[in-house]
Formats: C-alpha cells, structure tokens, sequence
C-alpha cells in the first residue's frame, strides 16, 4: 500500500478550557475513504481543519504524503493544499461570484485559461455531479442539495487526490443525502481519491466508508471496517451507531 | 474600585485591539507588494468605497460648508469682518471637517459593509473555503479593500472640500450678501497648498484605518448572525474612534 496519505499522531487541540482533542491517532491510507464519526461538538471538524492546515495543533504532527504541515511555511503549505478538495458543510459558496465562477475559482488563481475555458470546465465539472443549466446562477438562488453539489464540483475542479467532506449529507432529506453518498462513491471510482469524512449520520457512514473512526472525548475509540464498527463490542461505539440515549456517552 | 478595574481591563483590551489591527495592517502591506494584483477586485472595491459614498459625502459636505458661512458669519459681523468667512470656511473644509467627516462617514457606510460582508464570509466558512483553495484570503479580500481605501479616500476629500466650499460661497454671498469678489479673495489669499495637501493626507491615513479595522473585525467574527452585528458595529466604532484619535496627533505633526 506505500506510505500512508495522512497520519494524525499524538494531536492536541484545546480552545480555551475546553480540551477538543486529547491525543488523536488516525492513519488514512492512499485510496480509501476514512468516516469519521462522533457526536456533535465532538471535535470530528477539528480534525477535518487540522488535516489541510486552516487549524494547528497545540501538540502533535498531521503528516500528508509524507510531509509534516507545522513544518511548512505558507507557500509550501499553499503547494500542498492544491492536492486537497474540501467540501464544507453548508457547501460555503462565495456568494459574490456566480456558480461557474465558483467552481472555477481555483482554474482562474492557478491557470492562465481565460474565461470561456474557464467556464467550459466549470459545466463539465457540474455535469459530473449532476447539474445542468445553473452555471449562470448565483449560490442563493440554489436549494442545500445544489449547493452541495456545486460545493462538490468546485471541490475537484482541481483534480485533487485528497477529498474532504465536512458533514455531506447533514440538512437534506434522506433522497439528496443518498445522491451526495452516491456522488461520493462515484467520485472515488472515477479520481482514485483518497477521502477523509466527518458525520453522524450512520446510513451515510456505512455507505461511503473503506473504514470507520469513531471519536468520542478527544480520542479515537475505535477504528474499523463498517461491518465491524457495526458489529463492534465498544460499548461506545455500539451505543453511537445504535442511536441510543443510554450507555457511556452522556448526553448533557 | 471595580470600575477602575474595569476602566483598565478596556483600556488593555482597546491598545491590544490597536496593536492586532496594526499587526493585520502590515502583513497587508506584505501581501500586496507580491504579484499578481487582482485589478478586477480592486475596482469593484474602488467603487463600492468610492463612487457609492460620493452622494451622502457630497450632501455632508455642502450642508457643512453652508452652516459654517452661516455660523461663522455670525460671529464676524460683530466686528465688521464678514469677509473672512470665506477664509475660515476654506481653511476648516481643507485642514479638518474635509477629510474627517469624509472618513466617519465611509466608515459608517463602506466600513460597515466590509465588516459585515467579510464576518458572512467568516461565519459561513468561505474565508476558510479560500485557504483551502489556496488563494491567500489577505490577499485576496484585505489588499483590494485596503488599496481602495487608500486611494479613495483623499478623492472623496477633494471632492468634499470643493463642495463644501462652494455651499459657503453659496451662503455667504446670495444669502449674507457677502460681496463674491472679496469673499473669493479672502478665500485664495489665505489658503496654501499646504492646507489642501494636510487634509488629504489625513484623509489617507483614514483610508488606511478605515479599511484595515473594518476587515480586521470582518477577519475576527464569531458566532453567526449575532457575531456578525457586532463585528459592523465593532468596526464603526473603533475606526471611528481611532479617526478622531489619529486626526488630533496628525494635526498636531503636520501643521
């Protein structure tokens, strides 16, 4: 399998008094897409913000293709972050830009394409997930769903080969959140990417993963394949993917 | 002595405050010195400082400039000097009510927005959404805002100046019936060029605070729709406050 594509060793991360992550340890291999799951405020998009740099730990390494980021200084971790797509929860589309602006904003930074093949990129991108005739829109004219999905073609726009999806199919009824778990799948089938997930929502989890992590008081209780995260004896774990209000995990 | 401690708690709280902006302020400077200039993005912000606060400082200016001929006129009369109002009017419209009602009210307006604007993109994750795209979010956001600061600011001053002028002149000599040869005399006779280029330096330096605390507070918004109010309000206040702070130590250095 090669080195690992990320590894979280030893992290720290606390705001204030409040101790987010206590010593996480995670490896992402190439190729598989990683879940994440945990309660809310759990600390789950922490660690989505650690892995491409936008937080650095107070202790601890995050190391992506073999490259530690609190070594790098900005320009390296720039160079770096081109290998990244990230989806963000509520899909945070500039709202100033129109959609095919948008998904082209990295080809306008990085390329010298001019506009007409900007926005040909842009349709194609949106066509792979999905949309047609909105590249003239502005984000608030589009539901949560689209929004997604353009937050997901603006996401590979670059071709990357680390996707990062902050709660994909949180806010939308079961049948868009089926079509993101599916996008997500044809995703990796069609750009071999590596991705790294966060979510609470075990329908999807169990849909999108290779493996499953699942972090409860700022460590990672358990990792594993979804049939075994979900045949797990962790009582943790079991109580979370069960959906149940009594076992360890409080609920105040 | 609880509000002594307070007092100091928020004197502590405004220099660290100060010394953020300031630090934001230079790391601006930084990232515009590095190529490539997003040109598209500074118009659009030249614009949005510029051209769009035109109106309301056009209207401050000459309802300024009428009421003091008005004012002042008042007070010569009482020792047959009325010809002079075209001198104090000229002389308080370039040096000080030019640029500094100029900077509080763009910072009212145009501040405001870039604070709002900024702290929606803060909240909703876009600025975050910029760095992981790797498009340098001060470089992108601040510098455009900064450099349309700069540069609009001494522009809406000559404007307000010109304007502001001409109400005086207005008043004077069609409603005080001020002779207009006279009055434009004591205007050219007493005003330097000095006086013109003072007011439009502060004016740049007010840009300058104007754009840097509004994005600084944009930057810095936390907590949603809530976080959001009180970073525009935040940088009214504090751009304001260091407009009125800064405009006595510069009249102090440069007059």
């Amino acid at each position: 399998m090669g080195e690992p594509m990320i590894q979280l060793i030893d992290l720290y991360k606390s705001f204030g008094d409040n101790r987010v992550l206590q010593g996480v340890n995670l490896t992402i291999e190439r190729g598989e897409t990683m879940v994440i799951i945990g309660g809310s405020g759990s600390g789950k998009s922490v660690i989505l913000k650690h892995i491409i740099g936008l937080m650095k730990p107070d202790r601890g390494k995050v190391i992506v293709v073999g490259q530690d980021l609190s070594t790098l200084r900005e320009r390296a971790l720039d160079e770096l972050r081109k290998k990244f797509g990230m989806l963000f929860q509520y899909a945070a589309l500039f709202d100033s830009l129109m959609v095919w602006e948008n998904v082209g904003f990295s080809l306008r930074q990085q390329t010298h394409l001019n506009d007409r093949e900007i926005k040909q990129a842009a349709i194609e991108k949106l066509s792979m997930v999905g949309l047609r005739g909105v590249e003239d829109r502005m984000p608030a004219d589009l539901s949560g769903g689209m929004k997604k999905r353009v937050g997901l073609a603006r996401a590979i726009a670059m071709e990357p080969e680390i996707l990062l999806y902050d709660e994909p199919t949180t806010g939308l009824d079961p049948i868009m959140a089926d079509a993101i778990n599916e996008l997500i799948l044809e995703m990796k089938r069609r750009l071999q990417v590596t991705g790294a997930a966060i979510t609470h929502d075990m329908t999807s989890a169990y849909k999108i993963a290779d493996r499953i992590a699942m972090l409860y008081q700022g460590k990672i209780q358990a990792v594993g394949t979804p049939d075994e995260i979900k045949n797990s004896s962790n009582p943790i774990v079991h109580q979370f993917v069960t959906g149940s209000s009594i076992g360890p995990i409080k609920t105040v | 002595m609880k509000w002594l401690e307070l007092l100091g708690v928020r004197t502590t709280k405004f220099i660290e405050e100060v010394g953020q902006v300031f630090l934001l302020f230079l790391q601006t400077i930084k990232w515009s010195l590095r190529p490539p200039l997003g040109f598209r993005n500074i118009l659009k912000q030249m614009e949005e400082v510029g051209v769009r606060s035109i109106p309301v400082v056009l209207i401050t200016a000459v309802s300024t400039g009428m009421v003091l001929a008005l004012q002042s006129h008042t007070g010569f009369k009482r020792f047959n000097a009325e010809s002079l109002v075209g001198t104090v009017v000229a002389l308080s419209m370039t040096r000080e009510l030019g640029p500094v009602l100029t900077a509080l009210i763009v910072a009212g307006r145009a501040g405001a927005a870039m604070a709002a604007e900024l702290g929606t993109m803060r909240v909703t994750e876009q600025i975050d959404a910029l760095s992981t795209m790797a498009a340098n979010p001060i470089k992108y956001l601040i510098v455009p805002r900064l450099l349309a600061g700069m540069l609009m600011l001494p522009i809406l001053t000559i404007f307000s100046d010109a304007i502001g002028i001409a109400g005086g002149y207005f008043v004077a000599v069609q409603v005080l019936n001020v002779n207009p040869v006279v009055y434009l005399r004591r205007t050219t006779d007493f005003l330097e060029y000095d006086d013109i280029y003072g007011g439009l330096l502060k004016a740049f330096v007010f840009g300058i605070i104007i754009a840097t605390v509004s994005c600084y507070k944009g930057f810095n918004t936390e907590g949603g729709a809530e976080g959001v109010g009180k970073a525009t309000t935040g940088a009214v206040v504090l751009s304001s406050m260091l407009i009125l702070i800064s405009d006595y130590f510069l009249t102090a250095i440069l007059f």
